[in-house]
């Protein structure tokens, strides 16, 4: 009988070697006469275990990892296609207590099944969602979404039902749905793990919103830095095409959808809705001016939803088990989970789902187990490039839409990413002007200008020129880009800065010894 | 190993040509010149407006708009190198310059020899497991300036 080996084709597993571990283990198995079928899955998102290998046993699926070329040989001789003991093998992954202690209502399949293939993904509870949603009405699916408090997790947090629902009552023969997976933000990859991982979910998720909303086309504009994800998708979107769960008549309902997956190029600010939905339009990614909202003229000036892969992808388990078995996780008005990844200088980084109110410290100590260099931790950012970076006293924070936005700091994308006491926070702060510069789309004077004066009176603070007088300039500076800013950009570039100054003072000020006559 | 096709307007309006069903063609029309010549030639601007009934101006805006169109051509590899926190919090910044000094050139910049070009990136989602890269288009995680040297010498088997 077929042993199954499930070897993940995640990006980080790749980048760690998985093609070839994979090449390896069906040659050696070969070469000892094993009769091996290899699957590749997503990831489970314990990256310090990629590429983490898994073999189906009578008993269930038994874990080695992380697995290297080298070890191959020697796990082959220790029995790894019976679940043989081995200094790598890690037992049932489910019972990894970093995985155990998750959430996962969202990642649940990630890494478990065959991306591309939709009756793994049926198999696996896939599409009960959309089954569901198509015995109600649009105003019961809008309703479902909008009861289970869901909101948007591009980083606005905006109530996704009021969104839907606005985009369903929209006069308008063609409207559409678009996913924004321009995922820009450093330290973030829970689109691109699902993705890579899931595709199905998010496939089936914006079925759904297409249904309730009464459109029929849906893009998913997909950032160029994600190879992979490009192509699992496009394979994932064929393979449903020929499965009937996308196309003229979906799941045997008479209703359509069309999906289709589009290729950014390199520009940050195409995350931002409207700058999406022009570059979409095939134009360059310049903000637009709001009103009018996307959601009464987007795409094309068609009323548009545009939702986040996280957003889109929390809505089958929300129409399968109901609107309040969501809202039962989290706290206050974040309800639901939040897929945090933990990025950076940490020992154990990955994704980790849980509900909203887990507190920033909990994340690092008990999941992450300090920092990859021993060294400690000084700083951490959270929420991407715009989020702020916290000290250690404000790390009991929990990560809720309010309690971080009372901290000055946002959630964002869920990132986290963490960094050790050689991190020079003047430089950090230096670096998001740098940032805002290069990725501005150059509509709005503060981010356009604002930026580069931002970083030229920053390389003042740090050469030690005035520092006082250019530190007040660099706060005057970014109280105009966070009032006059078009959008989030410029708007929240101040975040990481005024967090850095405010936090960690003595950084600035450490030339600041130098003779007025230096400048 | 030649990647890419020598530009011809020709093949160029095919290209096209084969794009301009699509609703908001000009991105996927961009995408597929460079990945079949390996840059956007000036001579595509024209084609690309006439095309999908465009001024000129606007077919440039987009093309220099976006980081990733090229108006030269590249090198036989393209690496892109992750600039973004997750990687400086690993030491990208460090690593980079230990990498461009072994390469001999600068970011955007070629090689003397030809074999790659290196592009600065913010972020591959490779985050957990900086400093990160993509060589030609494959991930690589826990970057060292070896492994870039071994991956280097890989491709160009």
């Amino acid at each position: 009988m077929s042993v199954t080996l499930y070897v993940p084709r995640d990006a980080v597993a790749l980048g760690l070697g998985a093609n070839k571990v994979a090449r390896a283990l069906f040659a050696g198995a070969e070469r000892r006469g094993l009769d091996v079928t290899i699957v590749r899955t997503g990831s489970r998102g314990l990256t310090w275990l990629e590429p983490m290998v898994e073999v189906g046993t009578p008993e269930g699926r038994i874990a080695y990892g992380p697995v290297k070329i080298e070890d191959v040989d020697a796990l082959l001789d220790a029995g790894l296609t019976t679940g043989g003991d081995h200094a790598l093998r890690l037992g049932d992954p489910e019972k990894i207590p970093y995985l155990a202690r998750q959430q996962r209502l969202t990642f649940h399949r990630c890494g478990v099944i065959d991306p591309v293939s939709v009756d793994d993904y049926r198999a696996h509870g896939g599409y009960r969602g959309l089954e569901a949603a198509l015995k109600l009405d649009a105003e019961g699916i809008v309703a479902a979404v909008r009861e289970s408090g869901l909101r948007g997790r591009g980083g606005a947090g905006f109530p996704a039902g009021i969104k839907w629902n606005t985009v369903m009552l929209a006069k308008g023969e063609q409207k559409y749905v678009v996913c924004n997976a321009d995922e820009g933000d450093s330290g973030t990859f829970a689109d691109r793990m699902m993705m890579e991982g899931d595709p199905f979910n998010l496939i089936e998720g914006m079925t759904i919103a297409g249904i309730a909303t009464g459109a029929t086309r849906g893009y998913i504009y997909l950032r160029s830095e994600y190879p992979q994800a490009f192509a699992t998708l496009k394979e994932a979107i064929a393979n449903g095409i020929n499965a009937g769960v996308l196309g003229d008549d979906i799941l045997g309902s008479g209703k359509k959808f069309h999906l289709e997956v589009r290729l950014g190029a390199g520009a940050y600010i195409c995350g931002e809705e409207t700058s999406l939905l022009e570059s979409l339009e095939g134009k360059r990614g310049i903000v637009r001016a709001k009103p009018p909202i996307p959601a009464l003229k987007g795409f094309l000036g068609k009323p548009t939803l545009v939702n986040n892969v996280m957003t889109f992808t929390a809505v089958p388990w929300i129409l399968e088990h109901g609107a309040q078995a969501y809202a039962d996780y989290g706290m206050g008005r974040s309800l639901g989970t939040l897929p945090i990844q933990l990025a950076g200088n940490v020992k154990h980084g990955g994704l980790i789902e849980m509900a909203f109110g887990i507190t920033l410290r909990q994340v690092i100590e008990e999941f992450g187990g300090g920092t990859r260099s021993g060294r400690p931790v000084r700083a951490v950012q959270v929420g991407g490039p715009l989020g702020a970076y916290f000290p250690d006293h404000l790390l009991d924070t929990p990560l809720d839409y309010e309690a971080m936005a009372a901290q000055k700091g946002l959630v964002g994308h869920g990132g986290i990413v963490v960094f050790d006491d050689t991190v020079d926070m003047a430089s950090q702060a230096r670096f998001a002007f740098e940032f805002c510069a290069t990725e501005s789309c150059g509509k709005c004077t503060p981010c356009r200008i604002g930026a580069t004066r931002g970083v030229e009176t920053m390389d003042k603070v740090i050469a030690g020129i005035r520092p006082e007088a250019n530190l007040k300039l660099v706060a005057d500076l970014c109280e105009v880009m966070t009032d006059g800013s078009l959008c989030a950009m410029g708007g929240l570039t101040p975040m990481p800065v005024m967090s850095a100054i405010t936090h960690f003072p003595e950084d600035f000020r450490r030339a600041g010894s130098l003779p007025a006559a230096a400048e | 190993m030649a990647r890419h096709e020598p530009w011809s307007a020709e093949r160029a309006t095919g290209i096209i040509a084969e794009h301009t069903h699509l609703e908001g063609a000009t991105l996927p029309i961009l995408h597929a010149l460079q990945e079949t010549f390996g840059y956007v030639d000036q001579g595509a601007v024209p084609l690309i407006a006439e095309a999908l009934n465009l001024s000129r101006a606007e077919v440039h805006g987009c093309v220099t708009f976006y980081h990733d169109f090229r108006a030269h051509p590249a090198g036989r590899h393209e690496v892109k190198l992750c600039r973004a926190e997750a990687c400086q919090a690993m030491g990208s910044d460090k690593l980079h310059r230990e990498i461009l000094g072994r390469l001999g050139c600068g970011w955007h910049e070629t090689t003397a020899d030809g074999g790659a070009t290196v592009e600065p990136v913010y972020c591959l989602g490779l985050c957990a497991n900086g400093p990160a890269a993509l060589v030609d288009g494959e991930p690589l995680a826990h970057l060292t300036a070896d492994a870039l040297e071994a991956a280097l010498t890989e491709v160009r088997q």
